[in-house]
């Protein structure tokens, strides 16, 4: 296979040849012999789509947004692209992809193109192939991409982070979404939606989301102290866990250290909707006034659709907010960077491991420290001094 | 371990079309290659076929499984078939057709493009097996 075949599938691509761009995910996904190539050569064809990702918790609705996202992108006239990330079994790699069951509103319609992937155990690769993937739509020219994931670890977080913004999904009325909120899916959430907003207990989700939302942004050392928020509302709430009425107030009272701010917040939560201006007057000490942005909560219930127009808007809102803040470049600045460390990580790694084989293996190292006849760093020190001298002689 | 090995997976579609609300056999064949290590992506209930041919299009499964106990194989299955050729997806998809078919009924599917036919009682690893050793390269 040369690089005539890579080139003829990157025109067909270039041409809006759906089987092509499938072909071209599925070597991305599965790594075959030429599929740098073929991302290198589509690169230069990105940059045109803006992309959503969609993370939260199983069964929190994230498909069925996503296909009634993708619906009211279509009555744009706006084409859809869509990567739905599912996990694989660690044992077999297999996996059941059931994402694509629930995109109903877009039966046959060629324009959302749905593409199911799985993990398969590529350690910190997913969110390369993922992000590869994006650019193969990208390119093929959708107007609007959507990544799914469940937002389980690192690896589903590190997924969503390739898109420009997030939307982290919570169910109403349960405490382990608050136990997400607190592993670090709070902080990347630019707009959260409580889905299923119909469900008991939703409007208590909506304001202990903004409650969190506030005590982010209001406090000065914000990253920082994100933890100790996270545990002291997570300790409050079994406690009022059947309570409705009152619930909302309860979880407010959790961050006692924050007495002045919880009742301001609380109070004026509602009217606080972080349109992109609004957080100006923080920032007195810079000359120009620069765009931030408060992350939204929208309430929506994606069986019936309600919310979604809100939604949409406020992910344009966010997307306006990027590009007039100029962060959409920044983003992208980081994006790249993380992409270029991803891949020399696992080319370093993958060179490491054939250094690793041609001196016999890992298994006999192993062994030798096992016996004592050696330790870790001194089999590491060895394996790795050939790349040190290698890379250290360019310095001089 | 060398640098590019490939991750080859299996991926299949298995689909019901029509009007045909028995998926025990769809959910079982769903599972079976689950376990052997393939990637199934299911469709669901009363699809059309509009649906399958989309779904294995973009997709881009190796394998199209569809179960049919309706006894629209006859109807349903030819358009399948026929939108798979219009994308340029029948000559790189593995086809094949579960359920109830009459014997009779069997070359004509065969004729269609299908690749195998596996009635009520085949062995889960007999299929397995079938699509290990069948399913096309992916150029």
């Amino acid at each position: 296979m040369g690089r005539a075949v890579e080139s003829d599938l990157v025109e067909r691509l270039l041409d809006g040849e759906h089987r092509a761009l499938a072909r071209v995910i599925t070597k991305i996904e599965s790594q075959s012999p030429g599929y740098r190539d073929i991302v290198s050569e589509i690169h230069a064809h990105t940059g045109h789509a803006s992309v959503v990702g969609i993370t939260g918790s199983p069964g929190a609705g994230k498909s069925t947004l996503v296909d009634k996202l993708a619906k009211h992108y279509r009555d744009q006239g706006e084409t859809v692209g869509v990567i739905a990330v599912d996990p694989s079994s660690p044992y077999t790699g297999g996996a059941v992809l059931g994402d694509r069951i629930r995109m109903a509103s877009n039966v046959g319609d060629m324009d959302v193109f749905f593409r199911s992937m799985s993990a398969r155990g590529q350690l910190g690769g997913l969110s390369t192939a993922t992000a590869d993937a994006v650019k193969a739509l990208d390119a093929f020219g959708k107007d609007r991409i959507i990544i799914e994931t469940v937002g389980a670890g690192q690896n589903e977080v590190d997924v969503v982070k390739t898109a420009d913004t997030v939307v982290v999904l919570v169910q109403p009325g349960s405490g382990d979404d608050v136990q997400m909120l607190k592993a670090g899916i709070l902080e990347i959430g630019d707009v959260f939606v409580v889905n299923k907003a119909d469900m008991e207990g939703a409007s208590r989700t909506v304001a202990e989301l903004q409650e969190m939302i506030h005590l982010r942004d209001d406090d000065p050392t914000k990253g920082l102290n994100m933890g100790h928020h996270g545990a002291g509302a997570m300790s409050e709430t079994p406690g009022h866990g059947g309570q409705d009425g009152h619930g909302g107030h309860g979880g407010q009272d959790g961050h006692g250290g924050h007495g002045g701010h919880s009742g301001h917040s609380g109070h004026d939560s509602h009217g606080h909707g972080g349109s992109p201006h609004d957080e100006d007057t923080d920032a007195p000490d810079e000359g120009e006034a620069k765009p931030t942005w408060t992350p939204q909560v929208v309430e929506t219930i994606a069986t019936t659709g309600e919310g979604i127009e809100t939604l949409a808007e406020t992910l344009g809102d966010h997307y306006t907010y990027l590009s007039e803040s100029g962060e959409l470049e920044v983003k992208a600045r980081q994006r790249a960077g993380e992409e270029i460390r991803q891949l020399l990580r696992s080319d370093v790694n993958r060179l490491l491991e054939r250094e690793l084989d041609r001196r016999g293996g890992i298994e006999q190292f192993a062994r030798a420290v096992v016996d004592k006849e050696t330790d870790p760093y001194a089999v590491t020190e060895d394996v790795l001094e050939p790349l040190r001298e290698c890379l250290e002689d360019g310095d001089d | 371990m060398s640098a590019d090995s490939e991750q080859r997976t299996i991926r299949c579609l298995i689909a019901k079309v029509g009007l045909d609300g028995h998926d025990r056999g769809a959910h079982v064949i769903s599972r079976a290659f689950r376990d052997a290590g393939f990637e199934v992506i299911y469709s669901g209930l009363h699809r059309a076929p509009d649906e399958i041919i989309q779904a294995t299009v973009q997709e881009d499964v190796d394998v199209l499984g569809i179960s049919i106990l309706s006894g629209a194989h006859n109807t349903l299955v030819p358009k399948v078939m026929a939108g798979l050729e219009e994308y340029g997806a029948l000559d790189d998809t593995l086809v094949i057709v579960g359920g109830i078919i009459p014997e009779e009924d069997r070359p004509g599917l065969l004729d269609e493009g299908v690749d195998a036919i596996f009635g009520p009682g085949t062995p889960m690893q007999e299929t397995i097996d079938f699509v290990k050793e069948n399913a096309p390269e992916r150029k």
